[in-house]
């Protein structure tokens, strides 16, 4: 059995991670005494779109939080195209769970898009025509144009989809955070949105993403991360995605695993 | 009523009665969105240990010095029920109910215990305030909004409570994206890099401001009223957050002109001889506001 | 003085009242427990600020009767109708309009306190008002209680405390476990109403003691003060009923040789001085044990993760990682390993690759829960276990 050891912890990826969009090292969260992410090292390759997979409760969401600084972790750094986070946030585009925000907020699509322009209008930058016009023309690749107007609790759950990906969108930038993009949405949005990944990884963009259906994997993703608190393995896909580092990720969960309840979850 | 006695004996009220009811429903909006509503309930409860302390220790009533013990009271309890509510993984509701009732207790013994008969501080006082009392002597009619020797001898309150309201305006209005977007999506917000922590600590803030100024001059009973009800009305008028705001600002005002005008005039208009409370008659006119939106407002229940 | 008014030797009254407030309060921690479990807390306060217009219009009722409005039992019997009334707002506004529980509380207090307020103004005009000591019922005042009045506070406090028992297993089982009280057939939202009934009337009952702005306190404190304490739902109620009977019996008792105070707030701090004590001292979720164990665990993770850096010949980023590492003498300042150093690095890369097997296998899957990063694996598995894992460890991929 060839289990990898920890992570790559070799010398020769050092320059690999100065190059890499996205390079997290010795991540290390928890909530209270026990670790959700322990001691995890992550190079993301550029131009390429890769999957953060494993268990419920594996840490995949905590990692990507964790990560962005959205929550604080115990230990650990990361680097973008070889600098601080800090310095480079916005090289980076981030799309929450749908499910972690109040929809009923008084908002409308289109407003929605703009927040995610905050760093290009500032303060008290004035939404201008080019704004506007690169916000409808992230909400047209999305397929939710003739949306702009409605208030955002009237959307479906795939629209609510949308909306968060054309406001990442809008933020033009290099790479591409999301968490749980696929997590009860339609069938057509879900093809929607990785149609739209893939044009951006085409377009020498870089995505990461935690994906919870296994199957789809190999069909969407370039890369793919196994994590089960640590990383059990990582790599492209055709490698690293076998049966012996599925059972090692997921122990004898796997077969629970492929009907994931996130995945039904409305 | 429209003459000199209505500018010498309302017209003051009415206006310090307006900038407070507008300076609390406005930082409300984002409040009640953040699911802090009762934030307000709560600063305006610390308000009174934060005086009366700043008072034991300076041993004068200044604006000043009150004014940072009220808000130093205000950051500290927010501070303590956030840290209870980590460390005990309790609800933030109890949390809040813990904080403000025992620091509300220590300043009620306080105040009880200390020699404060020889200034205004009690706790009715704190309470209900007396909106009627700042009535405007020098005043001889409308003429003397231009006069400058009659405009010097305006309660102070007015001036302070129009800092306090401009104040909260500039705040809302220089952070109106960073807090539209951390009150919507807080993940998104802390992607960007942007400080949420210290963003909802300065809103918790400039309200305190608003509540520690009003507080003064009309108690913490419209306070508390003005920050959740003219909100929760605007809410079920529209469904966007700039609108929202608008109109709280209106249902507030609106609350304090015809509360104040019922309070003194309507026991006169119905045959009775004295006035009743203008701070209770003004969170009363709020709540019938709220109800009448709650039960015909256009966006009053969710869209699914 | 003091030590007389805790044995209850100032006389019937004071007894009576110091036992009242004694019951009382474990009704009020017992039954704030169930309302904190269901996280509607501050519902309370909504009910008990709604309480003020039913007392003042309960005077001006008796007084245009005829008597003189002072009547404990008819006030009382206001507060209860006006706050039934404000609980059915915040029921109505939370599951009508798109308020949230929060707002419609916040409301619903602010609104119905103002109101009070008005009708309090209107009864100073009143003749029969002046000497109505209604502000007693803000802030509490038991000291120098008439007998007819202390005996309705003991009797009526009694009858809640007995309410609360009866009521008992109902309402633990829709706080600990909704699902199975469900599931058996108990209607939630019955057991709801039977929770605020109770709220409500513990409220009333304490309105003269505690005071309506206060009063919430008594209901919230107890229960959190347990929380502290204990894992265990069923012992939370003890606790809670515990530290609400001594607030109430204290601060009674304080309120008794103290009459110029009034007696809600001195309650409520006897209360909170004992969430104070529980906040900062109890082991487990106290704030002193969190910090250390925080700091503790913090510090055993940098370790953990240098050695694991140090073994596979990694430099070391984190100053904090090798602040520890240089003070535990197993690096020199540049970061290269002492001999200890060494041993200790290949030491957890050994275990580290043990636990990654345990991990990869289903038959130690029992084992494998134990991960966390930290702790050794000969203290979770038997030398003949360890064996059976070494044999599948390939040696260079050891000392790489």
């Amino acid at each position: 059995m060839n289990i990898s050891l920890v992570t790559d912890r070799t010398a020769s990826n050092e320059s690999a991670r100065m190059a890499s969009p996205l390079a997290i090292r010795g991540m290390t969260v928890s909530y209270g005494q026990n670790p959700a992410v322990f001691s995890v090292d992550v190079t993301v390759r550029a131009g390429a779109m890769t999957a953060i997979v494993g268990p419920n409760g594996a840490g995949k969401s905590t990692l990507l939080k964790a990560t962005l600084q959205v929550i604080k972790p115990l230990a650990g750094t990361v680097s973008v195209f070889g600098k601080p986070l800090a310095q480079m946030r916005d090289r980076i585009a981030y799309v929450p769970q749908r499910a972690s925000v109040d929809w009923d907020f008084p908002t409308r699509v289109i407003d929605v898009v703009l927040m995610g322009m905050y760093r290009q209008l500032g303060l008290l930058g004035r939404v201008r025509r080019h704004h506007h016009e690169a916000a409808m023309a992230s909400l047209t690749r999305v397929g939710m144009a003739d949306f702009a107007t409605r208030q955002i609790g009237q959307l479906s759950g795939g629209q609510q989809q949308r909306v968060f990906l054309a406001r990442a969108l809008a933020q033009e930038a290099d790479i591409y955070v999301l968490d749980e993009p696929f997590a009860g949405v339609d069938a057509a949005t879900e093809k929607a949105i990785i149609a739209v990944l893939k044009e951006l990884r085409d377009a020498g963009r870089t995505v990461l993403a935690v994906h919870h259906d296994l199957v789809t994997v190999p069909e969407y993703f370039d890369d793919v991360v196994l994590l089960n608190t640590q990383v059990v393995a990582a790599g492209p896909v055709a490698e690293v995605f076998t049966d012996a580092n599925l059972q090692a990720t997921y122990g004898g969960r796997l077969t629970t695993a492929r009907i994931d309840p996130e995945s039904v979850a409305g | 009523m429209m003459g000199v006695e209505f500018v010498a004996l309302s017209l003051t009220p009415i206006l310090i009665g307006v900038c407070v009811a507008v300076a609390c429903a406005l930082p409300g909006n984002f409040l009640l969105l953040r699911r802090q509503a009762l934030i307000g309930d709560a600063i305006s409860h610390v308000v009174l240990p934060g005086i009366v302390v700043a008072f034991l220790l300076t041993g004068v009533v200044a604006t000043g010095s009150m004014l940072l013990g009220a808000a130093g009271a205000a950051v500290l309890s927010v501070i303590a029920i956030d840290l209870i509510r980590r460390l005990g993984r309790i609800e933030a509701g109890a949390a809040m109910g813990v904080v403000f009732t025992a620091m509300f207790a220590g300043g009620v013994l306080l105040l009880e215990r200390s020699d404060t008969s020889s200034v205004h501080l009690d706790v009715e006082h704190a309470l209900f305030g007396n909106l009627e009392s700042l009535i405007w002597l020098d005043a001889r009619g409308w003429s003397s909004l231009l006069d400058p020797a009659a405009l010097s001898g305006l309660p102070v309150e007015l001036p302070r409570m129009a800092v306090a309201l401009v104040v909260v305006t500039a705040f809302l209005w220089l952070f109106w994206r960073p807090l539209a977007l951390s009150t919507f999506d807080e993940g998104f917000a802390r992607g960007l890099g942007m400080p949420t922590g210290p963003l909802g600590l300065a809103l918790v803030v400039v309200s305190a401001i608003a509540a520690v100024a009003a507080f003064d001059a009309v108690g913490s009973i419209i306070v508390i009223a003005m920050f959740i009800c003219p909100p929760a009305a605007a809410r079920m008028m529209t469904n966007r957050l700039g609108h929202q705001m608008v109109w709280s600002a209106a249902f507030a005002a609106f609350s304090a002109i015809i509360g104040y005008v019922l309070a003194g005039y309507g026991p006169i208009w119905i045959g009775a001889s004295a006035s009743v409370s203008a701070a209770g008659m003004i969170a009363t006119v709020s709540g019938v506001i709220l109800g009448v939106a709650a039960v015909a407002g256009p966006h009053r229940a969710k869209a699914s | 003085m003091l030590a007389d008014a805790l044995l209850l030797q100032l006389g019937y009254n004071a007894t009576l009242v110091t036992i009242g407030a004694c019951l009382l309060g474990i009704a009020a921690g017992v039954a704030g427990t169930f309302l904190f479990l269901r996280k509607r807390a501050l519902v309370s306060d909504a009910i008990s600020h709604a309480t003020l217009p039913g007392v003042g219009l309960a005077f001006i009722l008796m007084v245009g009767m005829g008597g003189d409005g002072r009547s404990l039992f008819g006030l009382l019997v206001g507060a209860g109708f006006s706050a039934a009334i404000g609980l059915l707002c915040v029921h109505w506004l939370t599951t009508r309009t798109r308020l949230g529980e929060d707002a419609a509380i916040g409301a619903v207090l602010s609104v119905f306190f103002g109101f009070g307020i008005v009708i309090l103004t209107v009864i100073q005009t009143m003749n029969a008002g002046r000497q109505a000591g209604l502000e007693g019922f803000l802030l509490g005042s038991t000291a120098g209680m008439l007998r007819g009045d202390a005996i309705l506070l003991a009797v009526s406090a009694t009858l809640v405390l007995l309410l609360v028992l009866i009521l008992r297993r109902p309402l633990e089982l829709a706080a600990f476990d909704p699902g199975y009280a469900q599931a058996t057939g108990w209607s939630m939202g019955r057991i709801d109403l039977a929770m605020m009934g109770i709220v409500l009337v513990v409220t009333v009952v304490g309105l003269k003691v505690v005071g309506l702005i206060l009063i919430v306190a008594l209901l919230i404190v107890p229960a959190v003060t347990a929380r502290f304490w204990t894992e265990r739902a069923g012992h939370v109620v003890i606790i809670a009923g515990f530290v609400g009977g001594v607030s109430g019996y204290v601060g009674a008792a304080i309120s008794a040789i103290a009459p110029a105070l009034p007696t809600g707030p001195i309650v409520v701090l006897v209360g909170f001085t004992m969430f104070l004590v529980s906040l900062l001292l109890s082991p487990g979720r106290g704030v002193l044990a969190s910090v250390l164990m925080h700091w503790r665990y913090q510090r055993r993770v940098h370790m953990r993760q240098g050695l694991l850096a140090l073994a596979q010949g990694q430099p070391i980023f984190e100053t904090l990682t090798h602040r520890l590492l240089r003070r535990a003498g197993l690096i020199l300042p540049d970061g290269v390993p002492t001999s200890d150093g060494q041993a200790a690095a290949a030491k957890a890369l050994l275990d580290e690759t043990r636990w990654s097997i345990v991990r990869a296998d289903q038959s130690f899957a029992a084992a494998a829960t134990r991960y966390d990063g930290l702790t050794a694996i000969e203290t979770v598995l038997t030398p003949d276990q360890l064996n059976e894992v070494d044999a599948r460890i390939k040696a260079p991929e050891v000392v790489t």
